[in-house]
């Protein structure tokens, strides 16, 4: 297969076109294992959920499967979830607080760094048993920036915070939410599936134009309660292509925002207090600075798979292929770690109101990615468009985050670099 | 000889049953005002996610913490014909077993029920299984929920996607 011809780029006429082979073929996702998800860096989790010495949670990352764990010398750790003696799953609980992990199948013991600590009957093997190479294997690549923390399969990747690219400044934006400068992940996670290649929730994820036909029963429901703020659509924005196949939407929002944009369904109780934090962001980071904070959405996605959207509330959410037609997703709610009570609540609320497998809007989001992929598979019709708004100044509506996600997409795949992920077109 | 307090407690229970079982029938039908209009002014209903069915929506991310409004706009949007993925409506059947009522005063009873959801659309057979959690009051004409808490047993909403239908 001619893994170059599935991306069409034609700058010059204005057409992006990607093939639905891309989407349906078992091969080429065996590809995507080796090229991106064991190449590229991956979403682990965050800081937060590990607050003491000893937490842990159980994590599968590009399908292999994980333990992020703080160690009780405070070290954030990742390791491969597997016995290094005959490869059992030696963490077989999804979260919790350990200073050891037994292997349940011949007992052997790891301190919470993963370090073997105990073998039975140890004298059975040769002199010189080195309990050092037989520890929990951390994985090759592992950084943090601003508290979130990727893993990367491959030992020759470049630094995490060049990969990030200009993602860094939209996670500054998530990070700096936080009077205190820490952010926190809500407790509980919501874990479905979708009938779809991976590859269309991050398309979704970032896609302004949907928004309006999709999503019009939750539209109404902010129109129905008094929330939808006058004077704003999804259209008054930009898109931007952030490096490395990220790229972000960003337009202001025209819904209340916990952090600091006061909606009606917030109540008049929570009006003075969103005013208080507008007035210290603005002290803080200046007025330009603090009105993206509190009034401007950004869906972003981070090349391969995971996606920071802080809109009506802030997800984290990530994906991996199941098999080409179908995917799992896991998200998360952040928010100040400072908030609590009628605070965290109004915060929790606006989530739920959009997000999530009960939400008023990602119900119909899951429908439309599991509808492209039944679509898929009418014959005759072999390309999808992804074309708009290539030949012009590219809005939060158009498809220049997808373009870019695309051509990084086809970059790896084949094995080639990049430099320029928009539109611009080659110089005559 | 059956005691006349075990009589009346059977004969609650046999209450509860009925009750619940013509709520399951109902929102098989997609009778969904009829529906909303058994709970009561202050009602909540609450979805905990798969992960921890004990999660508190005050403090945890669940999947549904609705109050009695926006429960109405939950049914208002699923017959809007807008909600895509329930556009046309999927087809289900509820299986209500296991009823117990767990305590009762002179207006107020909890009770609990299993439940299987079987939930057909695009070829897909996806059963959702698990539990719900039941606080009814009394009124003057009948019965009224106060509170529902569906917890799914699932470890995800594997293959389900989303809860787009009224659990």
């Amino acid at each position: 297969m001619n893994l170059a011809s599935l991306v069409v780029d034609d700058r010059a006429r204005g057409v992006f076109r990607v093939h639905r082979a891309t989407m349906t073929s078992e091969e080429i996702l065996a590809a995507e294992r080796e090229r991106i998800f064991s190449q590229a860096w991956l979403y682990l989790g965050h800081e937060s959920e590990l607050a003491e010495p000893g937490a842990y949670r159980r994590r599968t990352v590009g399908g292999r499967p994980l333990v992020f764990v703080r160690g009780s010398d405070g070290v954030i750790r990742a390791l491969h979830n597997t016995c290094p003696h005959r490869g059992a799953i030696v963490c077989r609980q999804d979260a919790g607080v350990a200073k050891t992990f037994q292997c349940f199948y011949h007992a052997w013991t790891f301190d919470n760094r993963g370090s073997l600590i105990g073998v039975p009957d140890e004298a059975a093997y040769a002199p010189g048993f080195d309990r050092a190479e037989r520890s929990l294997a951390p994985v090759v690549g592992h950084e943090s920036y601003r508290g979130f923390h990727f893993v990367c399969f491959d030992r020759n990747a470049e630094p995490l915070g060049d990969y990030l690219a200009g993602a860094r400044e939209i996670l500054d934006l998530v990070a700096d939410q936080s009077l205190d400068g820490s952010m926190r992940v809500v407790k509980g996670e919501q874990r479905y599936s979708i009938r779809a290649n991976w590859k269309l929730l991050a398309e979704n994820s970032v896609d302004g134009y949907h928004a309006a036909p999709v999503h019009k029963t939750y539209l109404a429901y902010l129109q129905g309660t008094g929330a939808l703020l006058p004077g704003t659509a999804v259209v008054a924005g930009r898109a931007r292509a952030l490096g490395n196949g990220h790229g972000v939407i960003e337009y202001r929002a025209p819904w209340g925002r916990p952090v600091a944009h006061w909606a009606p369904t917030f109540g008049e109780a929570a009006r003075e207090e969103i005013e208080a934090i507008r007035a210290e962001l603005r002290e803080r980071h200046g007025a330009e600075r603090a009105e993206r904070i509190a009034d401007w959405n950004r869906n972003m996605i981070i090349f391969p798979n995971l996606v920071v959207n802080d809109i009506m509330a802030v997800t984290i959410r990530t994906f991996s292929p199941v098999r080409a037609g179908e995917m799992d997703v896991t998200a998360w709610e952040i928010a100040p770690a400072e908030e609590s009570g009628e605070r965290l609540i109004r915060r929790l609320h606006s989530f739920l109101e959009f997000l999530g497998p009960g939400g008023f809007a990602t119900p119909d989001d899951v429908e439309a990615l599991d509808s492209c992929q039944i679509g898929f598979a009418a014959d005759g019709v072999e390309w999808s468009d992804i074309s708009r708004g290539m030949a012009r100044e590219p809005r939060p509506d158009d498809e220049l985050q997808m373009r870019s996600f695309w051509r990084e997409w086809q970059a790896r795949m084949t094995g080639t670099r990049r430099s320029d992920w928009s539109d611009r077109r080659p110089a005559a | 000889m059956t005691s006349e307090a075990e009589t009346a407690r059977l004969l609650l229970q046999l209450r509860v049953a009925d009750f619940i079982s013509r709520e399951a029938r109902l929102l098989d039908d997609w009778r969904l005002e009829e529906w909303l209009a058994l709970f009561t002014a202050d009602a909540c209903y609450v979805v905990p996610g798969t992960d921890d069915p004990q999660a508190d929506p005050r403090r945890s991310l669940v999947l549904i913490d609705d109050d009695r409004e926006r429960l109405g706009w939950r049914v208002k949007r699923l017959l809007s014909g807008h909600a895509h993925r329930e556009f046309p409506w999927s087809r289900t059947r509820r299986l209500v077993s296991n009823v117990l009522v767990e305590e009762h005063s002179a207006n107020r009873i909890r009770a609990t029920a299993a439940f299987v959801v079987w939930r057909f659309r695009h070829r897909h057979a996806d059963p959702f299984i698990g539990h719900a959690d039941y606080e009814l009051v009394e009124e003057d004409d009948g019965l009224r929920i106060a509170s529902k808490r569906v917890m799914i047993d699932q470890e995800s909403l594997a293959p389900n996607g989303a809860v787009s239908m009224i659990l």
